[in-house]
């Protein structure tokens, strides 16, 4: 039982923490806080659906497409509409809040156009469905896959931002963008790039949650909702902060359903959440001020 | 097909179609069209809702009435529909202002409702107070013949959570007079408005049918995941498994189910089960499923609506409000037809007429519609109505559900 919820709560956590990653990269790099990030996901679980339902191709394949597309979307639209924002904030707090206000005008927009093209019905496919039999539990085959993938990305991911010269880069420009360009950094490009890459684990994560999960042209906010907690909880721009957040809430969420009360799995989520707030502000692998 | 497409864009299409139909009959083309408003979720959460069940059948009913020429008066007149439309964002307060723009800046002749039990209840005090007859078809609400008292030109047509929790432990409990299943029931609900309703209901039904609830727990609204309650669930040593539960939620405890090979013998889940899309989520093995409303799928009326909003809209009806939705509007028309477009006139036909629609003879109790179908299950192709299970046109459930 223990074990058996133990791993369920892992799997789980390994979904939020892929939720998260591409999220964690844009505001921490890039220093927007992408509203319409969720939406962003949606478009990738649109394209892979398509691609599965009417050429066949699988959505692990489809990976290989949406994500170059979503870095690809994500440079795009950092060069057309967050350029101007950033030129004009020259740094400092309202790039925030400039870029939380075009976001939110983003969301919809995309919404809308999503409405247009793929109506407002669920969406779903089966795709490796079948249950997989670990330590006393039956859990399906794409939300393991999913949880591997979240596992490797996180995991890669931080490991290029720690070992690579451009990994150290990024993370320069996260800590200090203003100081960022005395050491020859171009402080506009790696941004672009940490949003652009951010783009591309949105891509991803959509792409393997539409493996196992039915969704509609509305839901982005739940998905932006979820990742906006575990990126805070995090620490801002922290990739194995992120993972590990999403761990744990997905951790907390299982035991509190299996041994307390399924009612209460969303309140012991934001009870965590809150506690964090409280006692570490910056999340929990965030360094102070940083 | 009409997308959110400006008013004016909205004014001209009717027009260009009574112009084009003028040629074929010359006297419509005199006729002042009639004005039929509404404010409906076309963005944000509640879009998926009225994007199913709303929206379809309303596009459906205008085309149709459009190209018969129009809504027949009583004097035999016919008059183009004009619609004029708005986007309520799924918000109350967006679609309060909508409603009130629609009565007095565009001073429409008819206001048709918007989508959910919320929705209707948000509006009912304005239409009230504005005179218009209401057609809450998607309001399941316990309290419909208070509210159909208080607004008395209000109309409830998809009875309340009560209705369909006692119909379900109805039908379980004549399973388990024949032996078919055990005593033990394990039921979850999702801790929201409809869901809440249900499981206060079903609870104490249960216990008087002699049920023995083993597993009885709420989860919060938009759980994706339910692979540590279904483990409990699964352990439990229940024969029926019901789950009060919404979209995608149904979806989500339906994919589980099937992935961790549970094979209760009742499976029922609520909202979405009678959606068309269960069948891909279940990828074909939905026979045997439980959930709320059914049609009758016998009848040729029904069989006939099937067909044309497949082929208008291009995928088949839900098959719980859907045909609801589509019979309310066709007893507003026979309303018209009988008594014009008069606001209280109106209002009196619909609640003591008797009207022929997609759903057969109904008339209405009480400004309510009592004569629905509470719980259905997947047979074959349909979603067929198994309660109340003495009314014409029933299919007999199928238990032990057979294995996915």
């Amino acid at each position: 039982m223990f074990l058996s919820t133990l791993f369920l709560g892992l799997v789980l956590g390994g979904t939020y923490a892929l939720l998260a990653l591409g999220l964690s990269l844009q505001y921490g790099i890039a220093r927007i806080m992408n509203l319409a990030y969720g939406e962003f996901m949606l478009l990738a679980c649109f394209a892979v659906t398509m691609m599965f339902t009417s050429w066949g191709l699988g959505p692990l394949w489809g990976l290989l497409v949406v994500v170059p597309l979503g870095y690809a979307l994500g440079w795009i639209i950092h060069s057309v509409m967050m350029r101007p924002l950033i030129k004009r904030s020259g740094g400092g707090g309202r790039l925030e809040v400039d870029t939380i206000l075009a976001t939110f005008g983003l969301l919809f927009v995309v919404q809308g156009l999503m409405l247009v093209t793929f109506g407002s019905d669920f969406t779903s496919y089966s795709y490796l469905d079948r249950g997989i039999g670990i330590l006393g539990t039956t859990i399906a085959a794409n939300r393991l896959i999913a949880f591997v993938v979240s596992l490797a990305l996180g995991f890669g991911l931080y490991a290029v931002l720690i070992r690579t010269r451009w990994g150290r880069a990024l993370r320069a420009v996260a800590l200090a963008p203003g100081s960022a360009y005395l050491v020859g950094i171009d402080v506009n490009k790696l941004g672009r790039q940490g949003f652009a890459l951010g783009g591309a684990l949105a891509a991803a994560g959509g792409a393997l949650v539409s493996m196992f999960q039915t969704f509609s042209a509305t839901d982005g906010v739940v998905f932006t909702m979820k990742a906006l907690i575990v990126v805070i909880m995090g620490g801002v721009g922290n990739i194995l902060g992120a993972l590990i957040a999403g761990l744990l809430l997905g951790l907390a969420e299982t035991f509190v359903a299996a041994f307390i009360d399924p009612g209460l799995t969303m309140a012991a989520t934001y009870t965590m959440f809150l506690a964090v707030l409280l006692w570490r502000p910056t999340g929990l692998f965030g360094k102070a001020g940083g | 097909m009409s997308q959110n497409t400006r008013r004016a864009v909205l004014r001209a299409l009717p027009l260009a179609m009574v112009s084009a139909l003028a040629l074929s009959t010359p006297l419509a083309a005199q006729e002042e069209p009639v004005t039929i408003g509404y404010a409906v979720s076309k963005s944000g959460p509640n879009a998926t809702g009225a994007g199913i069940t709303t929206i379809p059948n309303y596009e459906l009913w205008v085309k149709e009435v459009n190209e018969a020429g129009g809504l027949e008066m009583p004097d035999g007149t016919r008059r183009p529909i004009e619609v004029v439309e708005y986007d309520d964002r799924s918000s109350a307060e967006d679609l309060v202002r909508a409603i009130e723009r629609l009565a007095t800046q565009d001073k429409v002749d008819l206001i048709l409702p918007p989508w959910g039990t919320g929705g209707n209840l948000a509006i009912a005090p304005l239409m009230d107070r504005f005179g218009y007859p209401q057609l809450a078809v998607t309001s399941v609400t316990d309290m419909a013949p208070e509210f159909a008292k208080r607004w008395d030109r209000s109309f409830w047509m998809l009875g309340g959570g009560h209705d369909y929790a006692t119909a379900l432990v109805e039908t379980l409990a004549a399973a388990k007079e024949a032996g078919t299943i055990n005593d033990k029931v394990a039921m979850i609900s999702v801790a929201d408005g409809f869901g809440i309703d249900l499981v206060k209901a079903a609870r104490p039904a249960f216990e008087e049918a002699g049920f023995e609830l083993v597993y009885d727990e709420s989860y919060p609204l938009g759980t994706s995941d339910f692979a540590a309650i279904l483990n409990e669930v699964q352990g439990s040593g229940a024969d029926s498994f019901v789950a009060f539960s919404y979209p995608p939620g149904s979806f989500g405890v339906t994919k589980q189910t099937m992935t961790t090979g549970y094979n209760p013998k009742v499976f029922y889940i609520g909202v979405g089960g009678a959606f068309p899309i269960y069948g891909k989520i279940t990828e074909g093995k939905q026979e045997g499923v439980m959930s709320i409303g059914g049609v009758d799928a016998m009848s040729p009326a029904v069989e006939e609506y099937f067909a044309k909003h497949t082929e208008v809209i291009g995928n088949p009806p839900d098959s719980w409000a859907s045909a609801i939705t589509y019979a309310s509007l066709e007893m507003l028309e026979e309303a018209v037809k009988r008594v014009g477009l008069d606001h209280e006139a109106l209002a009196a036909e619909i609640s003591t007429g008797t009207f022929d629609t997609v759903i057969g003879e109904v008339t209405l109790e009480d400004n309510q519609l009592r004569k629905l179908w509470w719980v259905g299950q997947w047979q074959g192709e349909h979603f067929v109505a198994v309660s109340p299970a003495d009314r014409d046109g029933a299919a007999a459930p199928v238990i032990p559900k057979p294995e996915w």
